[in-house]
């Protein structure tokens, strides 16, 4: 029952949120915001982890492709294929789904507990809209170019600990990255990425939409959106894959 | 005018508000008093909408507010202000463009006129110019209470609602948002409602009291007929403190 009246106030909630602004210029002030917020912020620690992500698939798969009937260029291959179809977009996203889960949930959370959601609406604002859509048009419209980047820089940190380590050479590496690649797989990725994208801002938003109480209880919010986030993240994942690579 | 008729509200079967009826004149500082969870929030979320009531007829100069459709509460909306018990300032705004913010949103002024009318604003309610670029965490509690005031008649609203306007502040400058209060209410003939159980506000500013006990109204009266009163919930409530006691005392002496 618990699950239902969630879901229902949950869909509820976006039927506010997805309606035109009442005003397009405070939508235009509020968007660049959140790209800076929720996106630009977001780059070093998805720079961070995808650079030492490249440095540990590079390293594992070395070691544990060393049968020498695999082609050289193995060690590549599976680093660029691991990266582009799951690490740089649900790991990262998981990984998105606790900072920037937990900042929307805490801040709209906040916000409701010190009863400034209350003074839009006294104000006749759409708070949902007016607070909850920036949030979720910016994170959807980051979130490939978090991918990219996140791509490119895992498989320059697989490149980087290769020669350093001096268990690949750079031409075994650049011929596994280019072979028998599949341009689909990127926008496999991206697609994805963007659907797990609205999930995190759209249930951190909920969440914290819903917050009563205190400081504890915006808290509870925050984990409840980073949990649930990352749950649903597995769970679409499951289904995106069903449905686009089968 | 608002007229509150048979109100009933209940939560989880709790019925916290029982056949409340009061009427709140225009241009008077109406004030809803009573005890911590007696109701009086609850009654003033009801007349604001916030809470959807039960049962009964909330009336702004006619217009019946459990009848309204949501665009319609909406409308009536930009027509009232609301100061907030924690101020609820935006954080992320400054206090002038927390000032300018409903003018932003509602009104068709140019950046000029909205920056003019936000600086009147503040400076009716007594703001120094060097506050107006800082951040609501930057200033005082007593100088956030007077932005919030500041925010809430931005657009002239027809209707003023203040909860609890002096939680948290020293006795000076409670003195000092009461009579703005008051000044602002008759200066612009505002419908003023006020929720509050600061015995020096109402002694101050109480030109209409609804006194509530137990989510029904007890009581209806002013600041002057309060101390001859014979209603023994009202005056356990107003005459708790030995210096209201005193102050009856002379009252009734003098």
């Amino acid at each position: 029952m618990s699950l239902i009246s969630t879901t229902g106030k949950y869909f509820l909630l976006m039927e506010r949120v997805f309606v035109l602004p009442d005003r397009w210029k405070m939508f235009f002030r509020q968007f660049p915001k959140e790209l800076e917020k929720l996106g630009l912020q977001s780059l070093p620690i998805v720079a961070i982890i995808s650079i030492f992500i490249g440095f540990i698939m590079t390293m594992q798969t070395k070691l544990n492709t060393s049968n020498p009937l695999l082609p050289v260029y193995t060690t590549g291959l599976v680093t660029r294929d691991t990266l582009l179809l799951e690490f740089s977009s649900t790991i990262l996203c998981l990984i998105l789904a606790g900072k920037v889960g937990s900042n929307i949930a805490s801040e709209i959370g906040t916000m409701r507990i010190t009863e400034q959601i209350d003074a839009l609406e006294i104000m006749g604002v759409n708070s949902a809209n007016y607070l909850i859509l920036p949030k979720i048009v910016a994170f959807v419209v980051m979130m490939p170019f978090l991918v990219i980047f996140s791509m490119g820089l895992g498989l320059v940190g697989g490149y980087f600990v290769g020669i350093l380590t001096s268990i690949l050479t750079t031409g075994n590496y650049l011929i596994g990255i280019q072979y028998a690649f599949v341009p689909y797989y990127i926008f496999y990725s991206l697609l994805k990425s963007m659907i797990f994208a609205f999930l995190i801002s759209s249930i951190a938003a909920y969440y914290g939409y819903y917050a009563y109480g205190g400081a504890l209880d915006v808290g509870k919010a925050s984990t409840n959106a980073v949990v649930n986030g990352s749950i649903l993240i597995l769970f679409f994942n499951i289904l995106i894959t069903k449905l686009m690579l089968n | 005018m608002i007229e509150v008729k048979n109100v009933d509200k209940s939560f989880d079967g709790n019925h916290v508000l029982k056949d409340v009826s009061a009427t709140f004149e225009t241009g008077i500082t109406n004030m809803i008093i009573g005890q911590s969870g007696s109701g009086k929030t609850v009654l003033m979320k009801s007349i604001i909408g916030l809470h959807r009531i039960d049962h009964g007829e909330i009336k702004y100069d006619g217009r019946n507010l459990p009848d309204m459709h949501m665009s319609e509460i909406r409308i009536l909306r930009k027509e009232v202000g609301m100061l907030f018990q924690g101020s609820a300032l935006f954080d992320s705004l400054s206090v002038l463009e927390n000032v300018m913010y409903p003018l932003e949103m509602f009104s068709s002024s140019t950046k000029e006129e909205m920056t003019e009318r936000a600086r009147f604003c503040l400076s009716h309610v007594n703001l120094e110019e060097k506050a107006f670029h800082l951040a609501p965490s930057e200033i005082s509690g007593g100088m956030q209470k007077r932005v919030a005031i500041a925010r809430a008649i931005a657009l002239q609203p027809k209707y003023l609602f203040c909860d609890e306007p002096n939680s948290g502040l020293d006795p000076k400058t409670s003195l000092i948002i009461d009579r703005l209060i008051y000044e602002i209410t008759h200066e612009f003939n505002i419908t003023t409602i006020i929720n509050s159980h600061d015995m020096n506000s109402v002694m101050e500013i109480g030109e209409n009291i609804i006194f509530i006990n137990n989510g029904q109204k007890a009581w209806q009266g002013n600041k002057n007929e309060i101390f001859h009163v014979n209603n023994q919930k009202l005056n356990d409530f107003v005459f708790a403190s030995n210096l209201y006691k005193k102050v009856r005392e002379s009252n009734q002496q003098s």
